[in-house]
């Protein structure tokens, strides 16, 4: 099975303090860590393991610039076969819309059986993988959390919904996915494994290699932009207990006994 | 203005509560006019879900039709498609349909698309200028959306707080025939419920609620101790079920159980919103937590600073003291 | 007995009579000869088969500090004592065994030759070499009957095959001893015949050592016919010989195999203990990328010498018993990692048959796998395991190198993956910033009774203090940073840190398997203490200091606190004030890598009993059989399975010694001791407090308020003292 999996390159949220700069555009990025997004590197995983199972190719692919080649290095590290670049200016300022038609269009120009993304990325807005479904016309299922290849071309998956519940689905191929954190366990990739794939070419695709009209993309095209970041006021907020432990102890006794609690 | 439609998610022939928080948020899009709500079913539950929407929704369209009988996001949106007018405004829940149905649809509707808004600042112009969150929760952004061929939005659960009821007309306009026939190259098979824990935190009062602060597998026994002494449960977020230090039946959150306690204690819980949409009933939400910028003090009644695995136990001892003097 | 004089006899026997009742068997007994010396020829080197595909390993230096290691732990079994029983016994055994060796040689050439007479053995040392091998004989006989007792009645612990690691192989234990008192006995009896005989003939008779068990056998048998003990005599000598020959080959088939092996693994065993392994030897840091696969995946990746060890291991148990995640109940036993791979080897290098390579060693579902990831990863490196082994096997190298192999693969649990990658990224396991990584010096109680430098950029200092990861970024280590920096700043030194700029020392980097990591850490580290210009380093983390001194190359010399405190309490320079409650009994815990892995014993016990007042108990397991807390770096992520913390244990042992503090010297002892105090339930009855803040709390100074002035460390000791129940 050809696989291909959309992968975004994003600050990692665990080790970097998010802060705003003093204009409030953008985030302070200077000091940030930047990693492969996690429900990504989920998929990139998933997809090793369906290969193994079933023989094929996983291809990695981004939008980005050249500080993204890293993470299809790291997941080529991992395993994936190939990775693609797709980087141009014109892609600048695109809206999930303008990213999800870039990825359409290097779909169409490879033979893809089945393309999964992680469910949201952390800067992300759960939608490309849904989007680039529909552009291409190919069935869609989010927040999966297990997949199993049947026979005729088709997948039977399950969703993550309420209550712990699954909701089992049959999908036929083609088809798109976005992928829940927690499908398996990632396999780990260090530094060796990175400098052994640090020479391997990865190809960069412009937006005349895959045939996209400029204004269909980019900042022009977009209908949805970010204005600014912004801390909002704390508003009504917690009261915070400001006394000693044992003070705090004894508030919150008082107020769980006098809101239904103790026996 | 475009016409704004809600897309209500129904089970049992009751919609769920975030219907009518979608009927705030339209009002706050569109103070001037009512929102349409619009659902998929099939039979008896579809009429009556229909009904119960009147007191928010002057108008409902019904689209009934077999192959609708359970939500599938596939089908749902081809009837959507053919039934709704062009340039119109889609508000749907952001919990697991909405994130299956509405990107594609926002393409298929070829209108633009923002998702988990937590405010509406306003109309500017040709554009709506929407309030959504970034990095877990940890900045929030502004972001405009534009407009003039419509919108898909997924709202919040939570975020808008569901409004008065009104009287007024009360009209269900059945859509059933204009979907023509439905296909999709996905096809729902079954549910499948979780493995019965021994505990059923949604039957609890007081829960004990843990998170990634628990640290390890071995305190878990902590939150434990005092559960016990409270005559409570632990229940717990995602990321502790994730590191499997806890049954997935003990989570709480928009993809583990709904729970309604009177007394909730988020003991190192940083309060990412999924974790939040699993509380509802506004209990009386304590917070312990040793970051005092942790997103669940926005959302809590009291909070603590402080170390869980040096609060929890000390709690417990009290708790204990008292019992003993009682 | 050796010496058999030929002199004329009168009576009815002659002395070449008597060697001649063996004369009829001389061509059976070749032909034993040559079957058995070929068997053993031919298994040996069948055995010697893997060796060959192993990896290689640098062994042939230094022979004299080699030989000197055999005198000491082979001729000497330095190590046997530890147990008491056990190694007593050993000790006779084994000296039994090596005066034996010219006794039985000349037994056996006896039976071809028969008038054969050791070299330099006539003469007076013949009949003395005779009486103390007599002893010999019967020593190693009674030993025997104790060893099977031991293991038929007593059953010691650690020889029990838990149900998860196979079966034991008692019968085969119980038959083997049983042999060699059998070879005891035959020996014995072909003396006490001869003996007997010559009585009969009245020639001059060789004397038996009185009470030894020829002599036993000669009293009962010298009754017998001269017929009679012509038969003896020929039966005695077939026995002993066809049970010299089966032991020799049955030996390397066993975990007797020792016998054979143990003066070669002696002689070959590693001399530097604190260096690790490299990833191939042979092949420098620079080059590593040309190595096509790093660790141990499947058999022939381990070392000639590594499987030398999986022969030469004697079941004996004393690692396993030793072990803190054995104890706990983790996976892990280091002698089932031993015996599992002798079997492994046996099994897929047969003598007889193909040698089958290749199978992975690893894995989950064990099908042939003979390791679980959890065993490899339960191990903390205490190295309690080396200490013990008497035969100076090596464990922690292969740990390391079997780690190194999952890590290649990618097979690496959840938990670590996090804290790696929070390494690559940020230089700490925790994910903090680089630049935060001095504010712990940044407090404003702190700052105000001590000021610490960040060296570059213009500031110098004489002293380094490395502060590592945990000590920097943990809340509540960040104490032990604080003391340590107002005890340099006591005795005057001249010091600074490199905040930012340093990164994890990498030390559990390594110990996991994360080579590469490790040596990225290492160069950064490396470049920005040698641009410090510091001429020494200090450090209060012994995981930092075990890196400086052994991992790291081109760095200055580092001293741990202790012994930068020790030194100064003689110099006079640190004075103590008397303690406060002196109701109080401490115990100090030895961490791993400051006692064990370095031998730093004394000099923070000289420092504790440099306060007055100060009252100190020892615990069972301490000095070099201290018990590990648990583990520190990224053993702190791991979650094993296990019924029990070592820190709880560890705590549960203070405890029962008398002691109500726990002294430790190591930044991760205090994590898991406190961790232990609390799940044990001794919260309240137990404190645990580090050298540095002990020693910075009992510091006489001049400014009689400086103990005001550090408000939050106080105020955490005394709420301590002040829960104390009672």
């Amino acid at each position: 099975m050809e696989i291909l999996v959309c992968a975004k390159r994003v600050p990692d949220t665990s080790e970097n303090e998010i802060q705003l700069v003093a204009t409030g555009n953008d985030i302070e990025r200077d000091e940030l860590v930047y990693s492969i997004n996690e429900a990504d590197n989920y998929a990139v995983e998933e997809a090793l393991q369906i290969v193994a199972r079933v023989g094929g190719n996983v291809t990695v692919a981004t939008v980005g610039g050249e500080e993204d080649e890293e993470i299809l290095r790291r997941e080529m590290a991992m395993g994936a076969n190939r990775g693609a670049l797709i980087t141009d200016d014109a892609f600048n300022g695109s809206d999930g819309r303008g990213i999800a038609t870039i990825l359409k269009a290097f779909v169409q120009q490879g033979h893809y059986d089945l393309i999964l993304t992680g469910v949201q990325a952390e800067d992300g807005g759960a939608q490309i993988g849904g989007m680039l479904a529909a552009l291409l016309d190919y069935p869609f299922a989010s927040l999966v959390n297990s997949i199993e290849v049947l026979d005729g071309g088709k997948l039977k998956v399950s969703r993550e919904i309420e209550g712990g519940n699954k909701e089992m689905n049959e999908i036929d191929l083609p088809c798109v996915l976005s992928i829940q954190t927690g499908i398996n366990e990632p396999r780990y990739v260090g530094m060796r494994g990175i400098r052994q794939v640090a020479s391997v070419p990865i190809p960069t695709f412009a937006a005349s290699d895959l045939g996209i009209g400029v204004n269909t993309i980019g900042e022009a095209a977009a209908k949805v932009k970010r204005l600014n970041y912004f801390i909002p006021a704390s508003g009504r907020g917690a009261e915070i207990l400001r006394g000693t432990r044992e003070q705090n102890i004894d508030q919150v006794l008082q107020l769980v006994a006098a809101k239904g609690g103790l026996r | 203005m475009p016409r704004i439609f809600c897309s209500i998610v129904h089970n049992a022939g009751v919609p769920d509560d975030s219907a009518f928080e979608l009927a705030a948020a339209a009002r706050k899009i569109d103070p001037a006019s009512s929102p349409t709500a619009i659902l998929t079913g099939w039979g008896a539950n579809l009429d009556a879900a229909c009904n119960a929407l009147g007191a928010f929704y002057p108008e409902t369209w019904k689209i009934a039709n077999q192959a609708l009988a359970y939500p599938n996001a596939e089908l749902v949106r081809q009837a959507l498609l053919r039934v709704l007018p062009g340039n119109s405004i889609v508000l749907v829940a952001h919990e697991h349909f909405g994130i299956d149905l509405a990107p594609g649809l926002s393409i298929k509707l070829n209108s633009a698309f923002v998702s988990d808004v937590l405010d509406v600042v306003g109309v500017e112009g040709a554009s709506l200028n929407l309030v959504r969150q970034e990095f877990g929760g940890q900045v929030s952004a502004h972001v405009l959306c534009d407009i003039t061929a419509g919108a898909v939005v997924t709202i919040r659960p939570g975020a808008f707080k569901a409004g008065q009821p009104a009287q007024a007309d009360r009209l269900v306009v059945d859509k059933s025939n204009e979907t023509g026939t439905l296909t999709a190259r996905r096809r729902y098979l079954e549910t499948v419920a979780p493995e019965a824990g021994d505990v059923d935190i949604t039957k609890h009062n007081i829960l004990v609620s843990i998170g990634r602060g628990i640290q390890e597998k071995d305190n878990v026994v902590i939150a434990q101790e005092l559960a016990d002494a409270l005559g409570a449960a632990v229940s717990c977020s995602r990321p502790v079920v994730d590191a499997k230090w806890m049954e997935k039946s003990r989570q709480v959150g928009s993809s583990g159980k709904t729970v309604k306690p009177k007394v909730y204690l988020a003991c190192g819980i940083s309060g990412a919103f999924q974790h939040l949409a699993g509380i509802k009933g506004s209990p009386f939400l304590i917070a312990i937590n040793k970051n005092p910028k942790a997103p669940i003090f926005q959302v809590a009644d009291v909070g603590i600073v402080d170390d869980i695995l040096e609060f929890l136990p000390a709690l417990t001892e009290k708790v204990r003291e008292l019992q003993h003097v009682a | 007995m050796l010496l058999v004089r030929v002199e004329d006899m009168g009576d009815i026997q002659s002395a070449a009579q008597i060697s001649s009742w063996l004369a009829t068997g001389r061509v059976l007994f070749l032909t034993i000869h040559l079957l058995g010396v070929a068997g053993f020829a031919y298994i040996v080197a069948r055995r010697l088969r893997p060796l060959f595909r192993g990896e290689r390993d640098f062994r042939f230096d230094r022979p004299w500090l080699r030989l000197a290691k055999v005198l000491k732990f082979w001729l000497g079994q330095w190590k046997h004592p530890r147990y008491k029983l056990a190694g007593t016994l050993h000790i006779f055994i084994f000296a039994g065994f090596i005066l034996l060796a010219i006794r039985a040689f000349t037994v056996l050439i006896v039976g071809v030759s028969e008038n054969f007479v050791m070299p330099g053995f006539s003469g007076r040392v013949g009949p003395l070499y005779g009486a103390v091998t007599d002893y010999a004989a019967t020593i190693v006989f009674v030993c025997m009957v104790i060893a099977v007792i031991r293991r038929l009645v007593f059953r010691p612990a650690r020889y029990a095959v838990p149900a998860r690691y196979g079966k034991g192989h008692p019968a085969d234990a119980i038959f083997l001893l049983s042999l060699i008192a059998v070879l005891m006995l035959a020996d014995s009896l072909f003396a006490a015949v001869r003996a007997a005989a010559q009585l009969h003939s009245g020639q001059p008779v060789e004397v038996l050592a009185a009470l030894s068990l020829p002599w036993m056998m000669q009293k009962v048998l010298v009754s017998n016919s001269v017929a009679g003990l012509g038969r003896l005599y020929f039966g005695a000598y077939l026995v002993h010989e066809l049970t010299f020959y089966f032991l020799l080959c049955y030996r390397p088939f066993g975990i007797q195999f020792h016998v054979e092996t143990s003066l070669f693994n002696i002689y070959f065993a590693k001399l530097d203990r604190e260096i690790l392994k490299p990833v191939r030897w042979g092949v420098d840091d620079e080059h590593l990328d040309q190595v096509k696969s790093f660790g141990v995946k499947t058999f022939e990746d381990f070392t000639w010498k590594h499987m030398l060890d999986f022969y030469s291991c004697a079941d004996c148990g004393r690692c396993s018993d030793n072990c803190p995640a054995n104890a706990v109940g983790r996976p892990l036993s280091p002698r089932f990692l031993t015996i599992k791979a002798r079997d492994y080897s046996f099994q897929h290098y047969p003598v007889l048959g193909r040698a089958i390579d290749g199978i992975a060693l690893i894995g989950n579902q064990a099908s042939r796998s003979i390791y679980s990831e959890d065993e490899i990863w339960s191990c903390t490196t205490c190295g309690a395991c080396e200490q013990e082994c008497p035969l100076l096997l090596e464990y922690i190298d292969k740990i390391v190198d079997l780690r190194r192999g999952m890590v290649d693969d990618g097979k690496v649990p959840q938990s670590l993956q996090k804290p790696l990658k929070a390494l690559e990224s940020r230089g700490n396991p925790y994910g903090k910033m680089e630049k935060k990584k001095g504010d712990w010096a940044n407090t404003k109680e702190f700052q105000a009774t001590c000021q610490v430098q960040t060296l570059g950029k213009g500031k110098r200092a004489d002293t380094l203090y490395f502060v590592d990861s945990i000590t920097s970024y943990d809340d509540r280590m960040q104490a032990i940073g604080r003391a340590t920096a107002r005890i340099l700043n006591h005795v005057g030194e001249s010091f600074g840190i490199l905040g930012g700029a340093e990164k994890d020392s990498g030390h559990e980097a390594r110990r996991f398997g994360e080579e590469t990591l490790f040596l990225a850490l290492r160069d950064h580290n490396v470049a920005a203490i040698q641009a410090c210009g510091a001429r020494r380093i200090v450090t209060a983390d012994p995981h930092a200091y075990n890196a400086l001194k052994h991992d790291y190359k081109n760095v200055p010399p580092v001293e741990h606190i202790s012994q930068v405190i020790a030194r100064e309490v003689k110099t006079g320079r640190i004075k103590f004030r008397p303690l406060d409650d002196v109701s109080r009994v401490h115990t100090y815990h030895d961490p791993c890598y400051l006692g064990r892995h370095n031998q730093i014993y004394d000099a923070p016990r000289d420092v504790l009993d440099a306060i007055p007042g100060l009252r100190r108990v020892e615990m069972t397991r301490s000095g070099d059989r201290s018990f590990c807390c648990g583990g520190g770096g990224l053993m702190l992520f791991y979650e094993p399975k296990e019924e029990c913390r070592m820190g709880v244990t560890r705590v549960q042992m203070a405890a029962k010694a008398g002691a109500d503090v726990i002294v430790t010297a190591c930044p991760f002892c205090m994590v898991n001791i406190e961790d232990g105090i609390k799940v044990a339930g001794l919260e309240g009855k137990m404190t645990a407090i580090d050298l540095t803040e002990l020693v910075d709390q009992q510091i006489a100074r001049a400014c009689p308020d400086s103990k005001a002035a550090r408000p939050e460390e106080t105020k955490q000791w005394e709420m301590a003292s002040s829960d104390k129940v009672g």
